[in-house]
């Protein structure tokens, strides 16, 4: 040998040697963070039972995860960090009302990351979108506590002990307080045979709706910004938005003595939070950009055929659950185009 | 110039930090010949180049030291010197394996500014026979010098219609080609020529990155007023520079799957290729030299380098003043998709375009990944518009047919999805653990259908052996008979009957 090798040895690894600058929990941080809007607002119309809720549902949340990982043997600390419970948490929380007692929060997260969550493999694996599972099992087991909304009018927003009372003590206040929300007026008014133009023209349903509007654009502003960090595809929204038109469009047209405005369906109830914060679920939902697009769609019509025909006001819900059941087959069939195959 | 060409969009892709200032700032240098120069006899695809010297040869500048029969290309000597061995070293490839290697001691007398003329010069190419000028470029041992390292003359033995010179070097770090296009834009011209008289293109464009204006302003001054080349500047966006890739932007059309560019008539050669083609024929050089990038947080002085063939990348990275304390791995190659290295005794080749050393603070987090949450910024990414979480998730479930059909096969393993991916899954390595297991499954088949003809074979032979022999027997009975035993055309037709119930009790019994 012409001159000995003084070779150093290094570690071997895979490309791309580079880490990643992304992470699930900074996804889920811009889940929450967009999520603020809304939140402060929804605070300052339905009061500070909201953020109760929210506590309520998050801990309830990261407790029944901690249980879950240590009975499946699995590591805590990445997963109770990775901050997917407190989403589910808090989407779960935004559908009560802010007076909803402390064992709806308990229930409904117990189902959402127990059942729904966990006992489909946990995070990754969940067929159905947790937090609407969630809301869905309490939704139809406790009718009563789930469909009492405080009024949206000035002043409505509740007294600290009563709220209190109300989450902790067993108090009932709602029949006292309660009011319809919009989309409780039109579908009991409707039913009684009343146009959506007289219905609409009372001026409390008038308030609310103007309420719920700046909501929906609430919830926008934070989808939007989701869009631009790219953590949601902007297919879902837009496939709901279409789905919304679709189905209330042409009924709307037909008679709009009988059917809300497209319009009206969009921005009231769940609908916005529905398309950027629910449906852009990126575990349950499709992840095709066509298979999106159509699962959006589903999502939409639905939502509006449940509020019409079904048996509840909103179906956002329904219409998420619905739907995550069809999307492994969305997928299947709208497959993209392999570059330099044909479809 | 880039007027006249619209470049097409592509699906996926990234626009990622460069980091190659630190490589192209200065100008390229020489680099000084080590004390032993390891000449890999490895070649593309795995074939081994024949030695033609033993050790105790002395050998001279340029000397071909091993001659590729099949698909590889032949070795010759960087420098002046005497073999000492010729055994098994540690060369770059993700397997860590050791590869039969040519070692030579290099002449202590021995310049870097010595030219090896090893063959008469061609200035004149413009008027010889295209067969010589590759029969030349196939005795200078020219392979491509993107990374693929594919023989060159193989390449340039069929016609087409478009050639594209790629200077588009998109991945991060690297930034030898750019160094290239700056510093030696004639040669980069010339060869370029000489390949399109080569397979006779009608057109011929070169494609650099938008970013490289000072390579950019050395093209239009190298090709002056003449248009013969269309120089295309193609948005920064990785990984634009692949060769299906950049075929698409600049023509808009797709190469087929498992097709080849030259079906849709269009090759595509890189700039360092086109340049070594010129070396070639018109100074009558092998190829014995490449520019190199050190780089990396892990060098303390990075730039390019001129350097021999089989130089030791622990002595290039030495020309570069050295590790820096922290540094962690060394990567042939970019970030992207180069290979690590176990040691650096591994030589530099014809395919090495860069050295980057990272640093412990830039490795992959060991901590363990997370589950996929199908946030879909893979698929959105793929230049190759798979699904990356699908095929990940299927093999993991090892369903080999849906991994097949959802076109693993067609992954050009850039590294995007696992850069991207938020639950830092190693998407990659499990598509090449994919692509060995898929190959292992076709070689098996192969093998079953090989095993399963022959049994077939076996058993009509055997049967038209049993049934000859009944009838030989069943003639000798018949021996008073009429029937002349011996009639060719009585004996076929009764074969043929007997083939025929075998055919259809065998059809029963599969």
């Amino acid at each position: 040998m012409a001159a000995p090798i003084m070779a150093r040895e290094f570690r071997l690894g895979g490309a791309p040697h580079l880490p990643a600058a992304n992470s699930v929990q900074k996804v889920m941080l811009k889940v929450l963070l967009a999520l603020l809007p809304g939140i402060v607002l929804s605070t300052l119309w339905f009061g500070v039972g909201l953020l109760l809720q929210i506590a309520l549902a998050c801990v309830f949340a990261l407790l029944a995860e901690a249980a879950m990982l240590q009975l499946r043997g699995r590591p805590l600390r990445p997963f109770l960090s990775d901050l997917s419970a407190p989403v589910t948490g808090v989407l779960f929380a935004l559908c009560l009302p802010p007076w909803a007692p402390w064992w709806i929060a308990a229930i409904g997260m117990l189902s959402a990351i127990v059942l729904a969550k966990h006992l489909y493999g946990g995070l990754g694996y969940n067929v159905f979108n947790p937090a609407m599972v969630g809301y869905v099992v309490v939704l139809i087991a406790f009718t009563r506590e789930l469909g009492a909304w405080p009024g949206l009018g000035p002043g409505s927003a509740l007294e600290p002990g009563v709220l209190l009372h109300a989450v902790f003590g067993g108090g009932q206040p709602w029949d006292a307080m309660a009011q319809a929300t919009p989309l409780d007026s039109l579908r009991e008014q409707l039913g009684q045979g009343r146009t959506v133009a007289e219905i609409r023209s009372g001026p409390e349903l008038a308030a609310a709706v103007a309420r719920s509007q700046w909501l929906a654009l609430a919830w926008l502003l934070g989808g939007l910004w989701l869009l631009q960090q790219r953590v949601i595809h902007w297919q879902v929204p837009v496939g709901v938005a279409a789905g919304v038109l679709i189905v209330a469009a042409p009924l709307w047209l037909y008679d709009a003595g009988r059917h809300a405005s497209p319009l009206f369906h969009l921005t009231t109830g769940a609908t916005m939070l529905g398309a950027f914060f629910i449906a852009t679920d990126p575990v349950s939902g499709a992840a095709t950009p066509r298979g999106r697009l159509l699962f959006g769609a589903g999502v939409g019509a639905l939502c509006v055929l449940i509020r019409r025909y079904g048996a509840y006001p909103d179906g956002i819900a329904f219409a998420v659950l619905l739907m995550n059941a069809v999307a492994p087959l969305l997928d299947r069939w709208l497959r993209p185009r392999v570059f330099g195959r044909s479809r | 110039m880039n007027g006249t060409v619209a470049l097409h969009g592509l699906h996926g892709g990234m626009h990622l930090p460069g980091h190659k200032i630190a490589a192209s700032a200065d100008a390229s240098r020489e680099c000084p010949l080590p004390p032993t120069l390891v000449l890999p006899l490895s070649g593309y695809g795995g074939s081994l180049a024949r030695a033609l010297v033993a050790p105790g040869d002395r050998v001279s500048l340029g000397q071909e030291l091993a001659h590729a029969d099949g698909s590889g290309a032949h070795v010759h000597a960087p420098a002046a010197g005497t073999i000492v061995a010729i055994e098994l070293r540690p060369v770059a490839n993700a397997s860590g394996l050791h590869m039969p290697c040519i070692v030579l001691a290099v002449d202590p007398d021995a310049r870097t500014d010595e030219r090896a003329i090893l063959w008469p010069p061609i200035p004149d190419w413009m008027h010889a026979d295209p067969r010589s000028l590759l029969e030349r470029i196939a005795d200078a041992g020219i392979v491509g010098l993107g990374g693929a390292a594919f023989p060159t003359a193989l390449k340039l033995g069929y016609p087409v219609e478009l050639l594209v010179i790629n200077g588009a070097e998109c991945e991060p770090w690297i930034a030898c080609d750019e160094m290239l296009l700056r510093e030696s834009a004639m040669e980069i011209i010339t060869g370029a020529r000489i390949m399109r008289r080569i397979v006779g293109a009608t057109r011929m464009m070169l494609a650099i990155e938008d970013r490289m204006q000072e390579a950019g302003a050395a093209l239009r001054a190298a090709l002056d007023t003449h248009t013969d080349i269309q120089l295309v500047e193609v948005p920064t966006i990785f990984p634009q520079g692949g060769e299906r890739q950049l075929i698409r932007v600049l023509t808009g059309s797709e190469v087929p799957s498992g097709a080849y560019p030259v079906d849709i008539g269009v090759l595509c050669h890189n700039v360092g290729t086109a340049a070594a083609v010129c070396r070639a024929v018109v100074h009558g050089e092998p190829l014995i030299e490449r520019l190199v990038s050190v780089t990396g947080p892990g060098v303390r002085a990075a730039g390019t380098w001129r350097v021999r063939l089989g130089t030791p990348v622990e002595w290039l990275v030495a020309q570069a003043g050295g590790y820096s304390a922290d540094a962690a791995r060394v990567v042939l190659g970019g970030s992207m998709t180069g290979t690590a290295i176990a040691t650096d005794a591994v030589p530099i080749v014809k395919a090495s375009n860069c050295v980057l050393v990272l640093t412990a603070a830039q490795l992959r987090d060991p901590a363990p990944e997370l589950p996929c949450i199908r946030c879909g910024e893979c698929s959105r990414v793929c230049p190759a518009q798979l699904l990356p979480q699908q095929l990940h998730w299927y093999i993991r479930a090892s369903d080999w047919d849906a991994v097949e059909d959802h076109a693993l096969r067609d992954c050009i393993e850039c590294g995007l999805c696992a850069q991207v991916c938020p639950s830092h899954i190693p998407l990659v390595d499990w598509y090449r653990h994919g692509k060995a297991e898929l190959h292992l499954r076709a070689d098996a088949r192969r093998r079953a259908d090989a095993a399963r003809e022959r049994f077939e074979a076996r058993t009509l032979r055997l049967a038209e052996t049993e049934a000859e022999r009944a009838q030989r027997l069943a003639g000798r009975g018949k021996q008073s008979a009429d029937a002349p035993l011996d009639d060719p055309i009585a004996a076929a037709l009764q074969r043929a009957a007997a083939r025929k119930a075998i055919d259809g009790g065998s059809d029963h019994g599969a």
